[in-house]
């Protein structure tokens, strides 16, 4: 039995981030460069608007909260904890992160009521974005409930998990502290993992691509097909520049 | 001066006759596939009436186009900080019940119900969801005015009329009305490619047509806010927008686009205009009232030395500035002075023109006579009474000035609310009809003739050539099309001949539906 679990472990704590690194790494770039016409976010709006509003928004701004949060605690571990020394500063930052988890579970209900209420919505919902919307569903009520439960979650994720995952990253996985957690954590975790595996094969794809060049673009674009006035100088070579056009 | 070339475009609106041929035959062709039946590219709406969305000129519910803004220009409803705030929920996104929910009916109960009493019947089904449903609309709903009250009488254009001028227009004895045929109009200051996110829009140098890259779109739907003209469409299916392509595979080849190729009232024409890129900003940036001087000022003389010395400087085609100078929306547009940009004050330098249409001005205002039966006009033919079309020509403009359709009408349409512009396009309509009667009829003298010719600023020869351009031209003189030189484009020569229910040209990847 310990043998089993110490297997489970092992390939849900190790072999899976790998394979899921690899699977969104691989897929995402074929998916960009050989089906682009399938890269899209998809949006339903069209079909059905107000009810839109009140899943689309609180989900979207609650988990780039929490996306950003999690990173946070990934990239300056040293950070959070510093800011979470005072027990003030603690009880905000987890009560705001508590808060965002509570918008994004909203807006996760909402849609999924939505899509299985709505007849024209239903028509434009395939079976990936179901499994996409119980994933997530699953993913932010066990987020909760660690949140909740085991406190003080961005405390002992910044000291706990983070070393865990940069174990990951330098390819020396050091699952020990892990696999002592409760199994919801893990169990969090390994949803967590699934997701990044899933994101070529979903509309999830639509955050890869947000469109944020378009803060520094031009409004207007126009697109030549050649470059007619390099033909017209007389000094381009023939060979090279041949003017084409009459 | 940056010289450019764009394919413009001018409908005449006297001559079309409502047919809607133009709408089949760019349905058959581009969106007779899932997600795009309810896309009408091109559409022809009943005038005074709420159009295709309802009511799509009325900003104030669609947020579309340009705003002036201390100064300079932003989108009234999308652009860099509203589209980007707004991209997870687009509140001033049009929905499909503001266009129509497509239908179609089963036929085959028609055929495959068993023997009954009754006789079987062919139901709608949405073509969304395929499940019953009752027809509420549809893209003419309002055609030929029907549903006056729910219609006619809710055009935006209608809103500085007084309430008397708006009762005047729907009497019945005095009720008129005239077709507006749409297209995208392939602007020079496009709102759509403005407004995309992704940079999937793009205008082609070459010729100005506006596309929208398939591969590019990721779906943010702004474009379709930010088109004042309602003419960028999200497909529901696909998960990508669509607008109108001015049919560029079949113009690269030298065929005109479907709706004009197959007009039955021959009110399209089509042809290159060279204009001016640099004053874009400025022109489409300036005061309301100068909006259509502005634009029009941009649109260059073909024949200019220096135009043409700055045209290939700047890389246009000798092929090119000739079918600039032969070109008939040049002619209607500049040389005549007869036809206008539809809703200007939009500010996205639309480069489709219209004439505006005299007909439901001129008809008389005075009293039924009833006994015109015996009044034909032996030679003129005409019914010699006061109550049909008035082509009398006693008083010059008289029908003009106190028209059955207000001219702020007209002008709310056409001139951004300058009536002096319409009337004086309608002046030279009259005219070259009065110089045309004078010729045909003679029962003008020569002096009135040339008094009409003269107040509306032509001559005889122009009068002609207006007439022949409008009334006698063939498929040639109608459509002046560049020749694409598609030998010399790499990205021109992908395969065009295409299989229908395909979304575009040279894709490897089936057009599905994203996961
Ligand atoms: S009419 Fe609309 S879709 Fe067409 S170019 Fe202008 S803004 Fe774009
Ligand atoms: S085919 Fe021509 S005449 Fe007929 S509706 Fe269209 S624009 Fe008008």
């Amino acid at each position: 039995m310990q043998n089993f679990f110490n297997a489970l472990n092992n390939f849900l704590l190790i072999a899976l981030p790998y394979m899921a690194l690899l699977v969104f790494v691989v897929g995402s770039i074929w998916r960009y460069t050989s089906t682009k016409f399938k890269f899209s976010s998809l949006s339903s709006q069209f079909l059905e608007g107000s009810q839109l509003f009140w899943g689309s928004v609180p989900f979207h701004i609650g988990i780039l909260f929490l996306f950003f949060g999690h990173l946070t605690a990934f990239l300056i571990p040293r950070g959070v904890l510093a800011w979470n020394s005072h027990p003030a500063r603690l009880i905000v930052l987890e009560v705001t992160a508590f808060i965002f988890a509570i918008a994004v579970l909203i807006g996760l209900v909402n849609l999924v009521y939505r899509r299985l209420t709505h007849p024209r919505i239903s028509v434009v919902t395939s079976k990936m974005d179901y499994a996409i919307l119980l994933l997530l569903l699953l993913q932010v009520v066990s987020g909760l409930w660690v949140a909740y439960n085991f406190r003080w979650g961005s405390s002992w994720f910044s000291s706990v998990l983070t070393p865990y995952l940069w174990s990951i990253y330098a390819l020396q996985p050091d699952v020990s502290a892990v696999s002592a957690l409760p199994w919801i954590v893990k169990f969090h975790i390994v949803g967590a993992y699934l997701t990044v595996l899933l994101i070529p094969f979903s509309r999830l794809v639509h955050f890869l691509v947000v469109p944020l060049d378009y803060l520094w673009r031009p409004y207007q674009q126009v697109v030549w097909y050649w470059d007619r006035k390099k033909l017209r100088k007389s000094w381009t070579p023939w060979s090279l520049q041949r003017p084409r056009n009459n | 001066m940056d010289v450019r070339a764009q394919i413009s475009m001018v409908f005449h609106l006297d001559k079309c006759i409502g047919c809607h041929t133009c709408s089949i035959a760019c349905k058959n062709i581009w969106t007779d596939r899932k997600g795009a039946e309810y896309q009408w590219w091109n559409n022809v709406e009943t005038k005074p009436g709420t159009g295709y969305p309802t009511k799509w000129e009325d900003q104030d519910i669609y947020k579309g186009g340009w705003e002036k803004k201390n100064g300079s220009i932003d989108l009234k409803g999308a652009g860099k900080k509203k589209g980007l705030l707004n991209i997870f929920h687009n509140p001033n996104l049009p929905v499909i019940d503001d266009y129509y929910e497509p239908f179609t009916y089963k036929y085959l109960d028609l055929i495959e119900s068993p023997a009954m009493d009754d006789q079987p019947t062919a139901r709608p089904v949405s073509l969304i969801t395929g499940k019953p449903i009752d027809i509420k609309m549809g893209p003419n709903w309002d055609d030929d005015l029907s549903g006056t009250p729910d219609y006619a009488r809710k055009d935006p254009n209608l809103h500085d009329l007084s309430p008397a001028e708006q009762e005047a227009m729907f009497q019945l004895e005095r009720m008129a009305f005239f077709y507006l045929p749409r297209i995208c109009n392939h602007c020079l200051n496009p709102a759509c490619v403005a407004s995309c996110p992704s940079g999937a829009i793009y205008k082609r140098g070459e010729d100005g047509i506006v596309l929208i890259n398939q591969k590019v779109c990721r779906a943010w739907r702004m474009c379709v806010t930010a088109c004042p003209y309602k003419k960028s469409y999200y497909n529901w299916h696909t998960g990508k927008s669509e607008k109108c392509i001015l049919c560029y595979p079949r113009l690269e080849a030298g065929y005109a686009p479907a709706c004009m190729h197959s007009c039955v009232g021959r009110i399209r024409y089509l042809g290159v205009i060279l204009y001016d890129a640099g004053q874009i900003e400025n022109a489409a940036s300036d005061e309301t009232e100068s909006l259509v001087d502005r634009q029009l000022n941009m649109l260059l003389d073909p024949f200019d030395p220096g135009v043409i010395e700055a045209a290939k400087e700047n890389g246009v085609a000798d092929s090119t500035i000739k079918a600039a100078q032969d070109s008939p929306t040049y002619r209607f547009v500049k040389e005549w002075g007869m036809a206008l940009p539809l809703h200007a004050e939009f500010r996205t330098l639309p480069m489709l023109f219209y004439v505006p249409p005299l007909l439901p001005v001129m008809a008389s205002l005075s009293k039924q006579d009833t006994s015109q039966g015996e009044k034909m006009d032996p030679i003129a033919k005409f019914w010699n009474d006061t109550w049909l079309y008035d082509t009398s020509t006693e008083d010059l403009w008289g029908t003009i000035d106190q028209a059955r359709f207000p001219l702020k009408y007209m002008a709310n349409l056409f001139a951004a609310g300058d009536e002096e512009k319409v009337k004086l396009v309608l002046k030279k309509l009259m005219a070259v009809r009065i110089h045309r009667r004078g010729i045909t009829v003679g029962d003008i003298a020569p002096e009135k003739v040339e008094t009409a010719l003269r107040e509306a600023g032509m001559d005889a020869e122009t009068a002609d050539a207006i007439y022949k351009l409008t009334s006698l031209a063939k498929f040639d003189d109608r459509f002046v099309i560049p020749p694409a030189h598609r030998e010399q484009a790499i990205e021109m020569l992908e395969f065009t001949g295409d299989t229908k229910g395909s979304i575009g040209f040279g894709f490897k990847e089936n057009a599905e539906r994203g996961l």
